[in-house]
This record gives C-alpha cells, structure tokens and sequence, in this order.
C-alpha cells in the first residue's frame, strides 16, 4: 500500500514540476475554471435556497385566490362574488383582500399596500415594511404623505416599522386600514382586489376551483400549490438571464474541452515520448494525465465552491444584487438562509470535474500509445 | 530540505476538502437555528394573507410573481417589449403556462 501512495505521490511531484513550468498557461487555466465553477455555484445555490425558502414559508398563504379578469388582465372583483363561493362544500372561509400598489415618483419607488387580515393600523396610521422606513426615513411616530387617487397628499403616522428579519417577504409593505385604503385607492366599497379562501381538504382545491370557475367564468382561482410552484421558475434555466449565464460557462466547456481533446501541443507529446523512452508504460503516462487533470479540476471545483458559498450566504449574493435590484430604487437587504443539498454539490462535481479530466486522458492516451521515437522526431 | 510539491497539494486539497466539509456544517447548524424564524415569517404570511416573496418591486408582474397575469409584462401595447431587468431572471408562473 505504502508503495503505490509513494508510487502516485512521485506522479504528482512530477506533474506539479511539469505545470510550474507552463505556470502562466496553467495558472490562467485554473483561474477561469475556478471563475466558471463559482458563477455556476453561486446560482444554483442561490436559487436552491431561494426556492426551499419560498416553499416554506408559502405554505401558510392562502388555499385559494380567486381573481377577476377583464380584456386578460386582472380587475377588482365584486365582494358579492363570495357570498355563492362561501356556499361551495368545503370552503371554510372567504375573505375580501384589498391591496394594490402606488408608485411614489417622488423617491421611484414602488409601494405595496395592503389591508391585513388580523389586526390592521387605525385609520390615519399605517404599518410600514423596513426598506420602505429606510428609504423615506420613516419611524414609529412620524407622519408621512403619499398622494392619493384624488391627487390629494393623504397623511398617516406610522404605527410601526415591520420586523427587518422578514424583508423577504415585507420589505416594500404598507399595510393601511380598509377604510383609508379605500379613500386613498378609489376602490368602491362593493369591490375588493382579490377574494381569499380558506379550505379545509387540500384534495379539494382542484374541485372547488373548477366550481368557481363555472359559477362565474371571469374568475380565475390560483391554488396555493401553484403559488408555491411560481418560485420554481425563478431563475430557472429558462429565464433570460440565466440561460445567458448557462451557455456562458457551456461554451468555455467546450472551449476547454475542444483544446483538449484535438490533442497535446508538441512540447507535451515530446514529453511524452521521452518519458516512454526512458521506460514509463502507458499506463503511468495516463495516471500522469489523471493527476494532471484532477489537480486543475478538483482545485477549481472546490475553491469555486467555496467562494460561491460564501458569496451567496455570507455576503448576501453581492454580484447579484445589481441584477435583482434592476432599476427599483426600494429593495430588501436579506440574507438567505443555507439550505446545501449533498445531491447538488456531487451534480456541480460531476458537471464540472468529470469531463474535464476524461478530456485530458483521451488524447494522453493516443500520444502514450504510439512509438516514442516518432513522437521525439 | 523544503516540503515536497505533493504534500503541498495534497495538503491545499485536503484544507479545501475539509472546508466544503465544514459548509455542510455550518449549513446544517444555520438551518436549524432558523427553523424559528421560518416558524415567525409562516405565521407572518398567515397573518397578512400573503402570496409572494418580495424579490423584486420594480415591476408589478416581478413584485407578486403568482398573481400575475400573461399580458401584464406587455401591457403598454402588444408590441411593446419586457423593459425591466428582472423579468429576464424569473419564468411565468407555471399555472399560467400550463393551462
């Protein structure tokens, strides 16, 4: 045993010799391998965790939504709606919500209002989200103007600033009592933006759907799965973005494994064949090119790693801040949380170390197979 | 007599190794002292009847992601083209493209 350690150990004191001799070629190379492997990392852990985070705390939003749609987009819908829904075996309950959004052109940020179901603000006070307090430098106890429909400023005193630890979810949240809401938003009082129902068997939520939407055709439920399902496509490889981001990192792939794979430069194959010459068998020319290959890979691999890991859960996903922020002038400062699955890590190993390697041993192989003097010419 | 090339490699990858080791860790210790706080944000969504995560407040159809509809990302004119930068990051909700 000592014998083949000692055997592989001399393998890889002569490879590292023979890449500190081409340092800038190989170092270059493990710099972009590394760059390749962290990019790839970062976004799947960022949306891995973004996705588990979602399912987890979406699972208390509401059974069902029903919506009205009017020329395909989405309308205020009458609150008689919901005195027929109530009557639908298995709906506990069905609660009109009122939200919406307004745009402060002011500060150009967009603004979530909303009603809450348990315990609004008085009227003429509000709740208000921590990006919201941060942007407009708003805290409990101070007043503060939005304009209305009406074009009037409509004041309200902040009741309180919502817990900082739930940005993810409040960040851009004013919750405003339902009579403010209504005089600030123009809402009628027989209308609400959504209804919200409570169902009591989860296998029922295809079937009262179906009834909704045959009890009044311009309706349009959304079932919590769905609404559980929609964070599946964030970041999906699919979206713009990303896909940009994917054929990036599988064209440098390809680039990698086409300067491998159409064969060694001449220094390499002369080396080669002098390591033949003086009696290697082809089978420690091959074990030299393993090494070779997994030194570079199996360092990227786990340096890129670490570092995406670091990036998306030590300093809250950095680089990608400006893309999620776009052009909104109101965003959350949140950190995810870790959610790591060994199944991810050991795909990012297999994607990214595999065929790196299996790319440096097929062409070592033809070298290593033919006769050293016509290699040395 | 300096330390051999192989030791010095096989010694930055086995730190590394045990580094990639150690953020299995500490992801398994940050999970489980965020379970409260999973715990609080759930009964947050319950309390306010929420239906989204707020990633993005730039665009109505990015902000409340499940409640969109198809036309709202093109809604200034049916030839009008996706203008903001995080509708390149997220697909349709899956309810709106499968039915």
């Amino acid at each position: 045993m000592a014998i083949v350690i000692e055997r592989h150990r001399h393998i890889i004191d002569f490879i590292l010799s023979s890449m500190l001799r081409r340092k800038g070629k190989n170092g270059a190379l493990l710099l972009v391998y590394t760059l390749i492997v962290f990019i790839l990392a970062s976004v799947l852990f960022f949306t891995h965790a973004l996705k588990r985070e979602a399912a987890l705390v979406l699972k208390e939003a509401p059974e069902i939504i029903v919506q009205r749609t009017l020329t395909g987009r989405y309308q205020t819908i009458p609150i008689a709606y919901s005195d027929r829904i109530r009557e639908i075996n298995g709906v506990i309950s069905v609660r009109p919500r009122l939200w919406g959004y307004q745009y402060d052109s002011v500060f150009l940020a967009n603004y979530t209002l909303m009603v809450p179901a348990d315990n609004p603000p008085e009227p003429g006070s509000i709740d208000v989200g921590s990006a919201v307090s941060r942007m407009r430098g708003a805290y409990t106890g101070d007043i503060i103007a939005f304009p209305g429909h009406d074009g009037l400023a409509h004041t309200f005193t902040v009741r309180k600033v919502i817990d900082g630890e739930s940005q993810l979810l409040t960040s851009d949240l004013i919750l405003i009592s339902e009579k403010d809401y209504r005089d600030f938003s123009g809402i009628p009082a027989d209308q609400a933006t959504d209804l919200a129902l409570r169902v009591r068997n989860p296998r029922e939520y295809a079937t009262i759907a179906e009834k909704i939407i045959r009890m009044y055709p311009d309706t349009r439920p959304i079932v919590r799965s769905e609404i559980q399902r929609t964070y599946d496509a964030v970041f999906g490889w699919r979206s713009g973005l990303v896909i940009v981001i994917f054929s990036a990192m599988a064209l440098a792939f390809v680039i990698f494994a086409w300067d491998k794979a159409t064969g060694l430069s001449a220094e390499e194959r002369r080396e080669i064949g002098i390591l033949k010459a003086i009696g290697w068998e082809t089978s420690d020319i091959l074990l030299m090119k393993f090494w070779e290959g997994t030194a570079i890979s199996l360092t990227a691999f786990l340096a890129g790693t670490i570092l995406a890991y670091a990036h998306v859960f030590l300093t809250s996903s950095a680089l990608f801040a400006p893309v999620l922020k776009g052009w909104s002038t109101l965003y959350p400062t949140f950190r995810l949380t870790p959610f790591l699955d060994f199944g991810q890590v050991a795909t990012l190993f297999f994607l990214t170390v595999v065929p790196y390697t299996i790319t440096t041993i097929v062409p070592s192989w033809r070298a290593a197979t033919i006769d050293p003097d016509a290699v040395m010419r | 007599m300096g330390l051999r090339r192989s030791t010095i490699y096989l010694g930055t990858t086995s730190g590394l190794a045990l580094t990639l080791a150690g953020i299995f860790l500490h992801s398994s210790s940050e999970l489980r002292d965020a379970r409260p706080l999973f715990a609080r944000k759930s009964a947050l969504v319950r309390q306010l009847e929420l239906t989204d995560l707020c990633l993005f407040t730039e665009a109505s159809y990015t902000r409340n992601l499940s409640m969109t509809d198809p036309s709202t990302p093109f809604q200034d004119a049916p030839m009008s083209l996706e203008h903001f930068p995080s509708g390149g990051l997220v697909g349709p909700p899956p309810h709106l493209v499968k039915k």
